[in-house]
């Protein structure tokens, strides 16, 4: 279920981009000739320096209201739930609303990490060009836990664990204590399953795709007295996933 | 009463159309209402609010008038001076507490309209604070939060742990 609706996905964002070029092809002009015409939905300041004019590591140390990300993350679990018939149902939603934000988010992650520190990133791909894609399960999930969680909250999630049963090598689980997305929401009785948090799971789905580790992540409530809205991120990932590990296991990949 | 009370009793908290939206009680032994009776209280509140608020007087020599109980007082804030408000600019307020021998009832109207009923002891201080505190919580875990529907009956598990847990912090 995981891999063709995500490839589909991925498709549709690249179909879209060349689509958007063939459909309007007054919109294939030199990047000039597009600056100096004002397309009418988009702004550009007076001093024509857009977003796209910053360099990418000014916002690496800015701070994000929290009342503002609330708000509008419970605008999306609002416009989430608005069509769905169920709580797995919404949960896909907000795994979709996720999904894309991973993907992209990867690059930044790689560029940051690289232009600071490399070590940070302990991936060594036999290729020693500079952004160095994790290979292993073992360095995407430290990739996750540690880099992608500073990133997205400021801090490293609190647990990653490997499943103990034999039945299932490919699970792996990271834990968060008190997600931030999480912190205002208090599921209605009735929807005491829903975890909101399917967000995040989205997330890291779409960090492991782009990684190109197929995989299905699920965010699970797992409440203690200590910390009433600690989350379970279950990773799945796909049998060529581990068909592969065990081939790089044997090569000696690290 | 023992001396270790933490001298808050119980919140209720008003809609803007006199609707109860949450009732709690912070301490075992109080007298049980049943819930239509609260929301009676709730809806009785909120008209003899409204209507403490619009007889607030304008003439000097009037004394605050409701005095509809013998064991209460209600208060209106402004008492006035000349022929307008004391404070022009200080738009009128309602009942802002009602005190008897046991308890302490204040209530604090948002500038939405909402009012936080908070039954104290009378000895216990900084009401104020405590009320402050509890509109935060609200605004924080009851308004961020995308299941709650706005004048609705508040079910926020997130709001009770953090107001239990507060009240308990203050003990």
């Amino acid at each position: 279920m995981a891999a063709p609706p995500r490839h589909a996905t991925m498709q549709s964002i690249s179909n879209g981009s060349t689509a958007q070029g063939t459909d309007r092809p007054q919109t294939q002009q030199t990047p000039q000739a597009q600056l100096s015409q004002q397309s009418p939905g988009l702004r550009v300041p007076s001093n024509r320096k857009t977003i796209y004019d910053r360099h990418l590591n000014r916002s690496r140390n800015a701070e994000l209201s929290r009342a503002s990300f609330a708000f509008l993350f419970g605008e999306m679990v609002t416009y989430a739930q608005r069509r769905v018939t169920g709580i797995q149902d919404l949960e896909k939603r907000l795994n979709e609303q996720g999904y894309p934000l991973g993907l992209r988010l990867l690059d930044l992650l790689f560029y940051r990490s690289t232009s600071t520190s490399s070590s940070a990133l302990s991936s060594s791909s036999t290729s020693s060009s500079p952004p160095n894609r994790p290979l292993r399960i073992i360095t995407l999930l430290h990739l996750i836990h540690g880099p992608l969680w500073r990133l997205l909250f400021n801090r490293a999630a609190d647990a990653l664990e490997h499943s103990v049963s034999p039945d299932t090598p490919n699970e792996y689980m990271i834990t968060d204590n008190d997600p931030m997305v999480n912190t205002y929401i208090s599921a209605p009785r009735d929807m005491s399953m829903l975890n909101c948090a399917a967000y995040v799971a989205g997330i890291i789905e779409g960090v492991c795709d782009g990684c190109g580790f197929e995989t299905k992540v699920s965010a699970h409530n797992q409440p203690t007295e200590l910390w009433p809205s600690r989350t379970v991120f279950l990773v799945r990932f796909g049998d060529p996933v581990m068909e592969r590990e065990k081939v790089l296991e044997r090569a000696g990949v690290k | 009463m023992p001396s270790n009370t933490r001298g808050v009793f119980s919140l209720i908290i008003i809609n803007k159309a006199g609707g109860l939206i949450y009732q709690r009680e912070f301490q075992s032994g109080l007298r049980n209402l049943s819930t239509n009776d609260y929301l009676v209280l709730a809806g009785t509140f909120h008209g003899v609010h409204a209507i403490t608020r619009s007889i607030t007087p304008k003439i000097p020599i009037a004394q605050p008038a409701p005095s509809p109980t013998t064991s209460s007082t209600g208060t209106t804030a402004p008492t006035a001076s000349g022929y307008s408000y004391p404070n022009p600019g200080v738009p009128v307020s309602g009942l802002d507490y009602l005190e008897t021998d046991k308890f302490r009832l204040t209530c604090f109207q948002t500038l939405t309209g909402t009012k936080f009923l908070l039954f104290t002891d009378p000895l216990t201080g900084s009401v104020d604070t405590i009320i402050q505190k509890i509109y935060e919580l609200y605004a924080d875990y009851v308004m961020k939060n995308p299941f709650y529907q706005i004048e609705m009956p508040v079910r926020c598990e997130a709001f009770d742990r953090h107001l239990g847990a507060w009240l308990r912090g203050r003990a």
